[in-house]
């Protein structure tokens, strides 16, 4: 049997994975494929959780993590595209009318 | 015995991961992601949430990516990313993001070998099947079912109205 | 067979009424060609009857759907603000999307939308449910800062707004989770019966858990340091989105942070206090002195909605029964005060021409007496200054904060709205003190009016007497 823990930390492991593409990352499409780095990291500890408690919580929950990730990526790309249209880039440095 | 499974799931997951990340080119970063959700994908088999692998399988590493390779088709992305450093214009905020990232996973790390866990629950046979876990979505969590509608709903007329090519 | 759940569609009601008018304002939009004011007239009906139907239920709180939902004076109050100020948005953006030319009937349904997801937010008791709100409500968020599509500044906000929202929703899940790891339930209520036991709450990862609810919750409602986005996105979007993000998914937010920190975690206060403390002092300094650098009236609201996160921030930590009703008369009072103030901004625009600058403003007080004086009433009354809303609702925060001796964080508190009135006395030195620089041209048509007219009522009526208002928010 594989003990909690070495799910646990293996989901912390993607999810600084993740958090370390959005920071490092420029290309806004890679970017938020870091972002689904993290939700999938969640989705291990909370499917881990589940096993270990014997509940069902936590696979519902991460159900709909992934309804949210379907919606998120559909509406995210959409705002890609219509920036694509006005300004030929994706580089999130090239993207600075507005000051940070 | 699982460990044997799990470790190599893990590890090729981990690797993946951080080809996605470290990937010159969008195309080659998806490939890989969709890798990694395989990856996954076999981690739930491994602790028996059959239908959530289904779903990881069909739903992300099919639906969700087969819309990342297209828009970055699309936007024929392929140049763009080749210029790509860690940004090399402010070693202050990558050495503070790398510091973070460090601090961070140590101190997950750190808190999760901490806790104590119960050893695992003996569960029944249907653990996570498709009937199980769909009872319990349409009784104890229909509500949540339901708002999942609203939510999709939005983001389909969202996206329709951001990416349609004209407004009449 | 399996056992039919127990649903509770009474409570649902507001929720109910509103899809259903969403649904009606898309379906109409596909006949009524280009002239959009139909849609209007239905979606106004549809917040309306949904303001109403918040109250089929009587019997408060009401529980239903196993703990998951439900109704009580905190999630009918906010229902009310939610439909306050969406509808004002929608009467703010008739003009507007005239003048700038967004013809996308779809605009309207998305701010109902959004309503449907704040109210879902602030009646939710359940970690899944309440993260389905925030997704709701940042979803159609992140389409309204782009709508004008055309736009280059428009589609950047809502890039960025989308990407750092994703971000932070990463966070705030992983905090959920680990949540649920360490009390295996979603449910709020659940979740306090496990913390009173001992060994749950000496489990380690729940303080990690909060460390990163606390972050995820704080980029929703911008406080420091996650506060990044919110200039760029104020800027970037159409003038009543911004509005309207600064008043309602703010609210909701806050909701949420208080229903979780407040009901769930009572046990945990003294590790999330003190983060929070720190969050709310620093959220108020770098909101105002951030305020007191820009020159753009947008970015400077923008900047003093951060300021008035940090202030709500201390309802929070105060905890108890008054802190809920000051937390609710602030919600109401600053959804007067802001829609009052992006009303004029939106006013002295023109197409092509936002005149978004402080230099713009030269000369408003003599030029338009009365646009002045109101402009110069929103703004005293965010600034605190009494006999305006804004100084009771802070007065009513303070005193929450003291009857719970948080005595530093209130001077704290008090320090930084004498430096906020500097930079909202700036843009009114600007509109008495200096000469004008070019002839504004200002059409005020009966539906700006109105929503100034409400603006002003509101904002004097609840400075002057606050007493049924806070009665009516008391629990």
């Amino acid at each position: 049997m594989v003990p909690l823990t070495h799910y646990l930390i293996f989901s912390a492991v993607l999810f600084s994975i993740g958090v370390l593409g959005v920071l490092i990352r420029r290309n806004a499409i890679v970017v938020f494929m870091c972002v689904e780095i993290m939700l999938n990291a969640v989705n291990v500890s909370l499917i881990a959780f589940d096993r270990y408690l014997n509940q069902h919580d936590g696979q519902i929950f991460s159900f709909m993590v992934m309804c949210v990730a379907a919606a998120e990526v559909s509406v995210g790309l959409a705002i890609v595209i219509a920036l694509f249209r006005n300004k030929a880039t994706v580089n999130l440095d090239e993207i600075n009318l507005m000051k940070w | 015995m699982e460990l044997l499974i799990f470790y190599p799931l893990a590890l090729v997951s981990v690797i993946l991961a951080l080809f996605v990340v470290f990937n010159k080119s969008p195309i080659g970063s998806a490939v890989c992601l969709i890798g990694m959700m395989l990856g996954l994908a076999g981690v739930f088999i491994l602790l028996q949430a059959h239908f959530l692998a289904i779903l990881q399988i069909i739903v992300y590493a099919g639906a969700i990516m087969v819309l990342f390779m297209f828009v970055i088709m699309l936007l024929n992305l392929k140049d763009d990313d080749t210029k790509w450093k860690i940004r090399e214009r402010n070693i202050f905020l990558s050495s503070a993001t790398g510091v973070l990232i460090v601090g961070i996973l140590y101190k997950i790390i750190d808190v999760t070998t901490d806790t104590k866990f119960d050893s695992p629950a003996t569960v029944p046979d249907n653990f996570g099947t498709v009937e199980v876990v769909g009872t319990a979505l349409f009784t104890d969590f229909v509500l949540p079912f339901e708002v999942a509608s609203i939510l999709l709903l939005a983001a389909m007329v969202g996206a329709v109205v951001l990416a349609k090519s004209k407004v009449d | 067979m399996i056992a039919a759940p127990e649903i509770d569609l009474i409570s649902l009601a507001p929720v109910l009424v509103l899809s259903v008018f969403t649904m009606l304002v898309m379906l109409i939009d596909l006949f009524v060609g280009k002239n959009k004011s139909v849609l209007v007239f239905v979606a106004l009906t549809g917040l309306l009857l949904a303001a109403v139907s918040s109250f089929a239920k009587t019997d408060w709180p009401v529980s239903s759907f196993g703990g998951s939902y439900v109704v009580d004076h905190m999630s009918v109050f906010f229902t009310m603000i939610f439909c306050l100020s969406s509808g004002l948005a929608i009467l703010l953006s008739v003009d507007y999307n005239k003048r700038e030319n967004i013809r996308v009937g779809e605009y309207y349904s998305l701010i109902m939308f959004c309503t449907v997801g704040m109210i879902i937010l602030a009646s939710s008791t359940d970690l899944i449910m309440i993260f389905l709100g925030i997704e709701i409500v940042s979803l159609c968020l992140y389409v309204l800062a782009g709508i004008r599509r055309g736009d280059t500044r428009s589609n950047e906000a809502a890039l960025k707004y989308f990407l750092l929202g994703a971000f932070a929703t990463g966070f705030l899940l992983y905090g959920m989770t680990l949540l649920y790891g360490a009390t295996g339930t979603t449910k709020l209520a659940g979740i306090a019966e496990a913390l009173s036991h001992a060994e749950v709450l000496s489990q380690p990862i729940l303080v990690m858990g909060v460390v990163l609810l606390i972050a995820g919750f704080g980029f929703k409602v911008a406080s420091v340091p996650f506060h990044m986005w919110t200039p760029d996105v104020y800027q970037g979007a159409p003038t009543p989105v911004t509005a309207f993000m600064a008043v309602g998914p703010k609210a909701a937010a806050f909701a949420a942070f208080f229903r979780v920190f407040t009901t769930a975690m009572p046990e945990l206060a003294p590790t999330w206090e003190v983060l929070l403390s720190i969050i709310a002092v620093t959220t108020m300094f770098v909101g105002n002195l951030g305020a007191i650098m820009q020159t753009n009236i947008k970015r400077l609201l923008a900047y003093s909605s951060i300021s008035h996160a940090g202030y709500i921030l201390i309802a929070i930590i105060a905890k108890g029964s008054l802190a809920t009703s000051a937390l609710l008369f602030y919600m109401l009072s600053y959804t007067f005060m802001t829609f009052g103030a992006f009303s004029i901004v939106i006013l002295l625009g023109r197409a092509g021409k936002e005149n978004l600058e402080l230099e713009d403003y030269s000369g408003l007080g003599f030029k338009a007496p009365l646009l002045g004086l109101a402009m110069s009433v929103f703004l005293l009354s965010l600034g605190g200054l009494p006999p305006l809303a804004g100084f009771v609702a802070k007065f009513y925060i303070f005193q929450a904060a003291l009857n719970e001796g948080y005595v530093i964080l209130v001077v704290l508190a008090v320090l930084n709205s004498a430096i906020s009135l500097y930079y909202y006395l700036k843009v009114i030195v600007f509109m008495y003190m200096k000469e004008p620089k070019g002839d504004f041209q200002i059409s005020l048509t009966p539906i700006t009016l109105i929503i100034i007219i409400i603006g002003l009522i509101g904002t004097v009526q609840l400075g002057l007497f606050p007493g049924p208002v806070i009665s009516l928010a008391h629990p």
